[in-house]
């Protein structure tokens, strides 16, 4: 049985309108203050560092991104893989159940629209608004660094930046899924933001030291690599593939190999590998991105697969409350 | 499908599981009538309207809105018609105007059109003024005509009203009822839902009772007084006059006089007896104090009905509503 007309019908109104309201909302203007408190805060922290210890690096301006040396806990990235998922649950965790709430959801689909142009509609709007406010965020890190330091970046940095930019929207996009998904599947909007907070907080923070636990208990360690001071294959390969069940360890291997043009992989290497490469050499962009490519398709894939069972959830929904 | 008839359901169906929730009802809407599916809570009205516009999966039956079919285009019946849900929600951080903007870009509105709409159907329910106002500050009866007032926007042809008059105060209710005999006027067509029956007894051409998912009863308030009741008319006189009942009891017709109260009589009649009553009292040279037509009670049908039907089903409909 096909339908008659576009599922996408009304698609832009409802994106338009979501932009407009979020962007107007008290919370957002708030996670927006605090990020800027963070942006300069952390350039600075950074410059200041970057003013002792000027080693003849290339890649100078990333470290206003990623941080550098002793500083690492007041960088702008580990405050930024805080902050996004925040902003990113803070404006999805309502989307749904805010309607059915307000008892404007019936009202809206007595309209000629479909109900995949509300859900695909309200995940734009919000990605959209924080597409928008990282967008700002990371010129002004820019603009800030060049006020710092004075020193104009090159075009290789732009462009590692740029997506590393890129790829923090994705990101952004992952918890907006999960945030939207338990949106629909809780009626109460306080009980969707704590199960989305929670699990947040698990797979940012929990999961990383569990998947080492599971990983030494599934595969126990093989004596003869511990006696030379090594650790055993098999258990890094299990670890490192249980730690990247989450988006939050998927986000920080790609900001690494971004950020940090030495970076040739990402995970355990072979000493046969190595052979012919200048430890230290950074690479082209093309190739950061080559060995970062399954996270950003992992990460993409996540968004995706989230949304869809948010949407199959809310399809089978029944309108009344 | 007559040209005449704008909504036409057949064995209507709604099951959750093994709940049934609307159990094979069938009626018609005609245009510019003003229909009531009246009955408690729970027996089935809203389920049934949300598969009119396709909201809800039907799970058995056939249904026909303006020609359309609301499971397979759903966006053509619902361009054409109106939903107030009940208990309506806006946004309440945003205008009346822009509550109604929303919806009208969802319609797909161009912006002269889409202005000049909202100004019109804002005046028309009596919001001009409040155009401007966040819908926080509004009362529950506003925010019920301004809901009226996205479907006089919408330019429907059918409106479909879920509990309109719940939770208004007198004024605001007949304030609400006026709009709808509006409707009418203009030939739009209304369905409308509702557990209090006296209230919208008024305002509706023909009823369908609910009751545990099935239609009960259906057709116009009188016929169904003759149905239920069957006393057909009662007619009060007030009245003197020496021999009195005895003259009127021979007016053809009637089949009972009944002394209600001194000079007050009661006339239990198949028609409307009033004329003959009036001259038989003037031809006696009485004085005629009061002369009324007793309208059958929706909730007198209602309770009558339920009462005298001994089915299970029906039964716990009823008990229901108490």
């Amino acid at each position: 049985m096909r339908r008659e007309g576009s599922a996408f019908n009304g698609l832009g109104v409802v994106m338009l309108k979501e932009l407009a309201d979020h962007l107007t909302s008290i919370r957002f203007i708030i996670l927006e203050f605090i990020v800027m408190l963070i942006a300069v805060g952390t350039v600075w922290v950074a410059s200041q560092d970057i003013k002792q210890n000027v080693a003849e690096d290339p890649f100078l301006f990333l470290r206003f991104f990623s941080g550098s040396g002793q500083q690492q806990l007041f960088s702008f990235i580990t405050w930024l893989t805080l902050l996004v998922p925040l902003m990113a649950i803070g404006l999805g965790f309502d989307s749904v159940n805010g309607e059915h709430n307000r008892h404007t959801l019936s009202r809206i689909l007595s309209q000629p629209i479909y109900r995949d142009a509300l859900l695909f509609g309200k995940f734009l709007g919000a990605l959209l608004t924080l597409a928008i406010a990282l967008v700002v965020l990371w010129l002004l890190v820019i603009g800030l660094g060049l006020l710092f330091i004075g020193i104009p970046p090159g075009g290789e940095e732009i462009a590692r930046a740029f997506v590393f930019l890129l790829v923090t929207i994705g990101y952004a996009g992952v918890w907006l899924a999960l945030a939207l998904l338990f949106s629909a599947l809780f009626r109460s909007a306080a009980t969707a933001a704590l199960v989305t907070l929670g699990l947040w907080l698990f797979l940012s923070f929990v999961w990383p030291i569990l998947s080492n636990v599971v990983a030494l208990v599934i595969v126990p360690p093989d004596p003869r690599y511990t006696a030379l001071g090594l650790q055993t294959p098999g258990t890094l390969v299990l670890q490192q593939f249980l730690a990247r069940l989450s988006p939050s360890t998927l986000f920080g291997e790609i900001v690494v190999a971004l950020l940090d043009p030495t970076t040739r992989a990402l995970g355990p290497i072979y000493l046969s590998q190595l052979q012919g490469a200048v430890l230290g050499a950074p690479l082209p962009l093309g190739a950061s991105v080559l060995i970062a490519w399954p996270q950003i398709v992992g990460l993409l894939a996540t968004t995706i697969l989230l949304f869809v069972i948010g949407y199959v959830v809310f399809q089978r929904q029944e309108v009344r409350a | 499908m007559n040209m005449d008839t704008v909504i036409e359901a057949q064995g209507l169906t709604k099951s959750y599981g093994r709940k049934v929730a609307v159990d094979h009802i069938s009626f018609t809407v005609g245009r510019g009538e003003i229909f009531g599916l009246l009955g408690p809570n729970g027996a089935g009205k809203t389920t049934t309207i949300l598969m009119l516009l396709g909201l809800t999966d039907i799970s058995d039956g056939k249904v026909n809105v303006l020609g359309f079919d609301p499971a397979r285009e759903p966006l053509a019946v619902k361009r054409r018609v109106g939903y107030l849900p009940d208990t309506v929600g806006f946004y309440d951080h945003l205008t009346a105007a822009d509550n109604l903007r929303y919806t009208a870009r969802l319609i797909g509105f161009r912006f002269l059109e889409r202005e000049k709409r909202i100004a019109e159907a804002l005046d028309r329910a009596g919001l001009g003024e409040f155009a401007d106002h966040r819908v926080g500050t509004f009362s529950r009866g506003m925010r019920q005509r301004l809901g009226l007032a996205e479907i006089l926007m919408k330019g429907a042809q059918i409106a479909i009203l879920d509990e309109p008059t719940s939770g208004l105060d007198p004024h605001a209710t007949a304030e609400l009822l006026g709009v709808i005999r509006r409707f009418k006027s203009e030939g739009v067509s209304v369905l409308l839902s509702s557990h209090l029956l006296e209230r919208v007894q008024s305002v509706c051409d023909r009823v369908a009772l609910f009751s545990a998912g099935r239609i009960a009863l259906i057709g116009s308030v009188s016929e169904l007084g003759r149905e239920v009741l069957g006393a057909g008319y009662v007619v009060d006189i007030e009245a003197d006059g020496a021999g009195l009942p005895d003259r009127l009891a021979l007016i053809p017709g009637v089949s009972r006089v009944e002394q209600t109260g001194i000079g007050k009589l009661r006339l239990h009649a198949e028609r409307d007896v009033r004329p003959e009553a009036a001259a038989e009292v003037v031809a006696m040279h009485g004085r005629l104090k009061y002369l009324g037509v007793q309208e059958p009670s929706l909730e007198a049908i209602y309770i009558h009905y339920f009462e005298a039907t001994p089915d299970e089903s029906l039964k716990e409909g009823a008990r229901h509503a108490a």
